[in-house]
């Protein structure tokens, strides 16, 4: 039987919280690095690169948030058979509310009936926190913070789409990307990721295209169709020139990043997840020992 | 670098254009969602002395209480602007604000306001929250906290050196209507070919 200690585990998911909030993660930063340098010699998209890797060492160094929209706060948590989820919700919430008192997490939490700011970052569906049994005999927690300004560029197509003459097939898919990022221009601080799920129903075809952002910058999607897509649509988006915070510039987007859901014949659901550049996820595993590890 | 001292004239602002970097000095005030709604249902006569000859930030902050009371912030760049395009420019002639500081860029309705009151809006690059808390050496007073919640209360603020770029002029310049224009283009040819 899985065991740990409440209040460790407690201060260890804290941690976690600080991590994704104050730090972000090296396979992110180093994309950023590379954008800047792509940038031509004494640009606007130069600079603005420049100002936002000094503000990401400073988060780092002190501690403090990267952005002040410290975001819907997401866990993805994979537990061995027989951890209970209760006990676990229980101390995530603690340990959010605890964030909020030490300014890791703004409070984030709006009353959508009443207006009224819970105050400590915990309401209906806040922190999510999503469950799932596997084989390995640890448990994994993993956490993305995902700020309103990228969410609200977010979207979603049916195709066939006739206005974009975006059929239903991969070209149609293509199509109908192009058009997202192109009507998000700077809006969700670019240069964005973007998660995409292609398929699903309107919520699943959602949480594909969010589920596509907890992979690494640098990974190659397994599907060879989905790779070389994934590729074209990189360098393709970057002709746009909305640059960083839509100052204009060569970087738009700094990756893409899909998957796929088998779909209803009556539906073919295309749902862009974007991410902005302050891309804070952070993970932790924690063994039966007690052990934690971070990354 | 183009220094700015708050309050700040209409003569001033009206020679400002699209490009022009500053640095901004002062007294200006958080305002976002909730309180743009609350200013459009109510034209508050306390926030007059307030607004006039200031700026008004768009920028919902992380913030930390000191054991004396008083507050300071911890993380505190721009939100996204264009949710306040349906109020501002009606706000900042009523108020006479000098200028908007947010992020992303606003719609026509506002740059015909800022022709008409002769502000500016100036864009923060988002995200640079930890840098940005910096430049607020100051937090005198906030208003409507309970009402509001942290991140959507009326934080008055003093600034020193607040680094922003002017992207919206009163001139009809806008620096995002014409990159805008070009990204159209080059999705049109995408995906239309």
């Amino acid at each position: 039987m899985f065991q740990y200690d409440e209040k460790v585990l407690k201060n260890q998911l804290l941690e976690l919280i600080r991590l994704a909030a104050t730090d972000l993660p090296v396979d992110v930063v180093e994309s950023i690095k590379a954008a800047q340098q792509n940038e031509d010699e004494g640009s606007a998209a130069r600079s603005v690169f420049g100002m936002i890797l000094k503000n990401i060492d400073l988060a780092r160094a002190e501690s403090t948030p990267i952005c002040q929209d410290t975001g819907t706060n997401i866990y993805i948590v994979h537990i061995p058979e027989g951890v209970g989820m209760r006990k676990l919700t229980a101390l995530i919430h603690e340990a959010t509310a605890e964030a909020v008192d030490k300014s890791y997490l703004r409070p984030n939490a709006v009353d959508s009936i009443t207006g009224k700011n819970s105050g400590n970052n915990i309401g209906e569906g806040q922190p999510f926190i999503h469950f799932e049994e596997w084989d390995n005999d640890y448990i994994e927690f993993k956490l993305m913070l995902k700020g309103g300004g990228c969410e609200n560029v977010s979207t979603q197509y049916k195709l066939p789409d006739v206005g974009l003459g975006a059929g239903r097939d991969l070209d149609g898919v293509y199509k109908v990307i192009v058009d997202a990022v192109n009507a998000a221009q700077g809006l969700g601080c670019a240069p964005g990721i973007l998660g995409i799920g292609v398929g699903g129903d309107r919520t699943t075809s959602h949480l594909t295209a969010k589920s596509q952002l907890f992979r690494k910058m640098t990974d190659t999607n397994p599907n060879a169709d989905l790779a070389e897509m994934e590729s074209n649509l990189l360098s393709d988006l970057n002709e746009l020139g909305v640059g960083p915070m839509g100052f204009g510039g060569k970087t738009t987007i700094l990756g893409v990043k899909m998957g796929t859901m088998h779909r209803l014949p009556a539906s073919f659901f295309v749902s862009i997840s974007y991410m902005c550049w302050a891309y804070r996820r952070h993970s932790m595993i924690l063994k039966d020992s007690g052990e934690v590890s971070y990354d | 670098m183009i220094k700015l001292k708050l309050p700040i004239s209409e003569a001033a602002t009206r020679e400002l254009k699209m490009g022009d970097e500053v640095a901004i000095s002062g007294l200006m005030v958080t305002a976002r969602d909730a309180a743009h709604k609350y200013i459009h249902e109510n034209w508050p006569e306390w926030l007059k002395p307030i607004m006039e000859g200031s700026m008004i930030y768009h920028c919902g902050p992380v913030v930390k209480q000191h054991e004396d009371g008083s507050w300071s912030f911890v993380a505190a760049g721009p939100t996204t602007s264009i949710r306040e395009e349906p109020y501002e420019a009606a706000v900042m002639e009523h108020y006479k604000v000098r200028a908007v500081i947010g992020k992303g860029g606003m719609g026509e309705k506002t740059l015909a306001g800022l022709a008409k009151s002769g502000g500016v809006y100036l864009h923060a690059i988002g995200g640079m929250a930890a840098s940005l808390a910096k430049s607020v050496v100051k937090v005198h007073d906030v208003y409507m906290l309970d009402e509001l919640g942290v991140p959507e209360a009326f934080w008055h603020i003093e600034v020193k050196d607040f680094p922003a770029v002017v992207t919206m002029d009163s001139h009809g310049g806008s620096l995002h209507k014409s990159i805008k224009a070009k990204s159209d283009e080059v999705a049109k040819k995408l995906i239309f070919g």
